[in-house]
Order: structure tokens, then C-alpha cells, then sequence
């Protein structure tokens, strides 16, 4: 039957850790697939993981990213760093199948045993793929990669979580739409820790970039001030930028708390406990919840105290 | 444990000097809208590109793509699929092949021949079957 021809025994594993391709490629295939032997794989290489820098890069269609991504991944190996991409495409919500083209804009890093790159569909589970892609960046991780890029389209606020895998987050956007910056929503703000301007060959490029800035650096200093880099990702220039301001970040972030895969597991669980409570509140018939649905739509109780009383409810409820 | 609860991925490609995809791009679609994951790559990839293709992506089938006269490309790609350890993987090439040299893809080791004007049906439903039949990703020597 389908790919039983191999088993992750002993022997398996140490030729994963020693970053044999096609080992690690036979793995990633069973980790996306959930099976057993995936599990066996994931528990047998925990404590190999944890030593890559895991970039993220998400933005709308059309910004440019599987090129800027290409660029990227070139201006790492002229750094001497070996690197896995995952790029994730986002399956036919009709038909449950995928084109997968990112591979179409990285093939100077085809022949480049120094990079491997995956081509994984969305398959129609966005909070399922970000637990499958970062079990993916695990494996890569543990296999031997310095550094792993998650490419993935940001389309809506499920996509941008995706990116959430990585403990670097650069997020693409492209000048001069006048109204493009309706397109940098809130929520990307938030998530960016580098907004990157590509096509910046473009005018009003320079706009852009000032308008960025005085939205991302609007209200109180935070610990990481987000810069704003332009990029010509076809020229590859503002990439050497882009790259310093990766090392950057991950130095200023480095605490097992904010970076890394107990990071990267956190952020996970609190993406899909807060999916799990939202289903339950929302589709809930629960006596208890009406009744502050109810006060709140008769104006009695304030959202702020429905909320934490929804929560209660919602976490106990089964 | 089978997984053939996941969808099926194939590789469709083309090698050589011929640049016309318009084929390989029309069967893709056909693929990805009867339910597979295709990994599309464009034209012009060497021999030696679709072999490390193939492996990190582990495809359950290759598709090649010629309209040109560069099929016979082909026997040399199966000769690299075996040295890499592939040779159990299926390799279905489509396009514009004269008779007399289908039977050299056949003896090389293709799965299946698709001329033009194939039908539409008959290409998902051999490409999933040829995907159902699993494939060794190391030569049992490595």
C-alpha cells in the first residue's frame, strides 16, 4: 500500500539527523499526513530540535514573496547558511486540490544540496496546517537546517497566523495603491516583526514607507520597534538589509519564551484554545450562556464582564 | 498505516528546450480540480532537477510534459530516477510522440504514454491509480 516500503526504526532516525534527503523528505511526507509513523518521528527527534531560525513570510498575493523568499535564501547561502523552506499554497476549497508553484520562482536553489524546499497545500484546515507546518519546521529543524523560511499567502487573519510558526515574522507588502494601506490591516501590523516594501522600484515607494512607519510606531514604545525595509526582490537589493534585520531581531528576541519551539508551541496552543473556546461560545445552546447573550442584547451587563463570564463558561463546557 | 486519505501529489514538468507548458499547465488543472496536490514546476528543467524535485517533494508520480521532439530525454531521466533510488516511482509522459517511439518510452520504464487529445478522465483516473501504488524513496541497498 502507499508508502509502507519504510519504517522510522533506529537506523532511520540517525540517517534524519545526519540530514539525509530523502529520509527527511519520506518524514515530512508522513508528519503531513499525520500517521503513526510521523508521531514516532516527532517524538523520536524532541530533543534534537530547537537550534534553527525559523523566518516567516506572508502578504497578499501579488507583493512578490516567493521572489523575495528566493532572494532571501540566496543572500543566506552567500552567508554560508544551509536552509529549509516550506512554502504553502492554499488548496481548491471546491475540488480539496492544489497547484503548487512556489517551486516555480526558486529554481536557482534546485540543484543546491545546501537547500531543500517543500511544497505543502493548505488542504482546507488553516489552524490544522499551522500545527502540520510547524511539526514540518521541526523536523527540518532537527535535520540540520540553520535557518527555515515559512512562505505563506496572507489573505486574511487565519493566513497571517500561519506565519506564526516562525519566531521572525516579515510580512510584504508593495507601494503605491493609494489605497494599499487599507490592505495592511490591524491585524498584520501586529504580527509583523519586519515589514518589508517590495518592488520597490515603484513609485510612491518612499510614501509607503512613511506611512508604514507612523503606523507601526503610533503609541507607547515596544520592546522590538518594527522596521520598514524597501526591497527590489528581482534586483535582489534591500535583501542584505532585510537579512541584518532578521539577525537583528532574533538577537534582541532571544529568550526561550518569545522565540524557539517552546515559543512556537505556545503561540499554538493559544491559537487553537481560542479557536476551540470561540466554537463552543458560538455554537453553544447552553442555558447559562443564552442568559448573558440575553442581559447583554437588553443592555444589563457590559461586554467586558459577558466575555469573562463566556470564557468561564465556555472553558468548562465539553 | 495508509494515508490515502491525503490527496495524491504529483510533479508535472517539463524538460529540455521545449517552452511551450500550455499542455502541462491544462493537465494540472485537470489534476488539482479532481482532488490532487500538484507541484507545478514550468519548463526547462534539467534531468538532474526533476530527480531532487521528486525526492523533496516525494511526489507519487512524475508527469513529463513534451510537445517537442526531446521525449527522448525521457530514457535518460528513468536512468537517473534509478541511480537516485527511485526506480519504483511511476513516470507518465504526455504530449506529441511518434508511434514508433512510444515503444522506447515503455521499454525505458514509463508508466503511461498520453497523446494529444487524451482523455480527460482517463489521464485523473490512471495518474490516481499510478499514485495508489506507493513508491520506495530509497533504493533497497541505501
Amino acid at each position: 500500500m502507499a508508502r509502507s516500503a519504510h519504517k522510522p526504526d533506529d537506523a532511520w532516525i540517525e540517517r534524519l539527523l545526519k540530514g539525509e534527503r530523502s529520509v527527511l523528505a519520506r518524514s515530512i511526507t508522513w508528519i503531513e499526513n499525520q500517521t503513526a509513523d510521523g508521531a514516532t518521528v516527532l517524538g523520536a527527534i524532541q530533543k534534537n530540535v530547537g537550534s534553527a531560525v525559523v523566518v516567516g513570510f506572508t502578504g497578499p498575493p501579488g507583493a512578490g514573496k516567493s521572489t523575495l523568499v528566493s532572494a532571501y535564501v540566496r543572500e543566506l547561502r552567500s552567508r554560508d547558511k544551509t536552509v529549509g523552506v516550506v512554502a504553502v499554497d492554499p488548496s481548491s476549497p471546491f475540488s480539496g486540490g492544489a497547484i503548487l508553484g512556489d517551486r516555480i520562482r526558486m529554481g536557482e536553489h534546485t540543484n543546491d544540496s545546501g537547500v531543500f524546499v517543500r511544497s505543502v497545500a493548505s488542504r482546507g484546515h488553516l489552524g490544522g496546517l499551522s500545527l502540520t507546518a510547524a511539526r514540518i519546521v521541526d523536523v527540518m529543524d532537527a535535520s540540520g537546517f540553520d535557518v527555515i523560511v515559512v512562505e505563506t499567502v496572507g489573505a486574511g487573519q487565519s493566513e497571517y497566523e500561519v506565519a506564526e510558526v516562525a519566531d521572525t515574522k516579515v510580512v510584504i507588502s508593495t507601494p503605491g495603491y493609494g489605497d494599499d494601506i487599507q490592505a495592511v490591516k490591524a491585524g498584520i501590523l501586529e504580527i509583523a516583526d519586519i515589514m518589508v516594501v517590495n518592488k520597490a522600484d515603484m513609485p510612491q515607494a518612499d510614501q509607503t514607507v512613511s506611512q508604514l512607519n507612523s503606523m507601526l510606531h503610533m503609541g507607547p514604545a515596544k520592546e522590538w520597534a518594527t522596521p520598514v525595509i524597501k526591497t527590489t526582490a528581482t534586483t535582489g537589493e534591500g535583501v542584505g538589509e532585510l537579512a541584518d534585520a532578521v539577525d537583528e531581531h532574533g538577537a534582541a528576541v532571544h529568550d526561550a519564551h518569545k522565540a524557539g519551539p517552546v515559543a512556537r508551541t505556545r503561540r499554538l496552543i493559544a491559537s487553537m484554545a481560542s479557536d476551540r473556546i470561540r466554537k463552543r461560545i458560538a455554537q453553544s445552546s447552553d442555558d447559562a450562556l443564552n442568559q448573558i447573550c440575553e442581559s447583554v442584547a437588553r443592555g444589563e451587563l457590559d461586554f467586558d464582564t459577558a466575555v469573562d463570564q463566556a470564557i468561564k463558561l465556555g472553558g468548562d463546557m465539553e | 498505516m495508509d494515508d490515502r486519505s491525503s490527496p495524491p501529489k504529483v510533479l508535472m514538468t517539463k524538460i529540455g528546450l521545449d517552452g511551450h507548458d500550455r499542455g502541462s499547465r491544462i493537465v494540472a488543472t485537470y489534476l488539482r480540480d479532481a482532488g490532487m496536490e500538484v507541484v507545478y514546476t514550468g519548463p526547462w528543467q534539467e534531468i538532474d532537477s526533476v530527480v531532487t524535485l521528486a525526492i523533496e517533494e516525494d511526489v507519487d508520480v512524475i508527469g513529463i510534459s513534451s510537445l517537442a521532439t526531446d521525449h527522448l530525454v525521457v530514457p535518460r531521466l528513468m536512468k537517473a530516477l534509478v541511480k537516485a533510488g527511485l526506480d519504483t516511482m511511476p513516470v507518465v509522459v504526455g504530449g506529441i510522440i511518434p508511434d514508433g517511439e512510444e515503444a522506447v518510452l515503455y521499454d525505458a520504464g514509463v508508466a503511461k504514454v498520453f497523446h494529444p487529445g487524451a482523455d480527460r478522465d482517463q489521464i485523473v483516473n490512471d495518474i490516481g491509480s499510478l499514485a495508489n501504488s506507493g513508491h520506495s524513496i530509497l533504493a533497497p541497498s541505501q
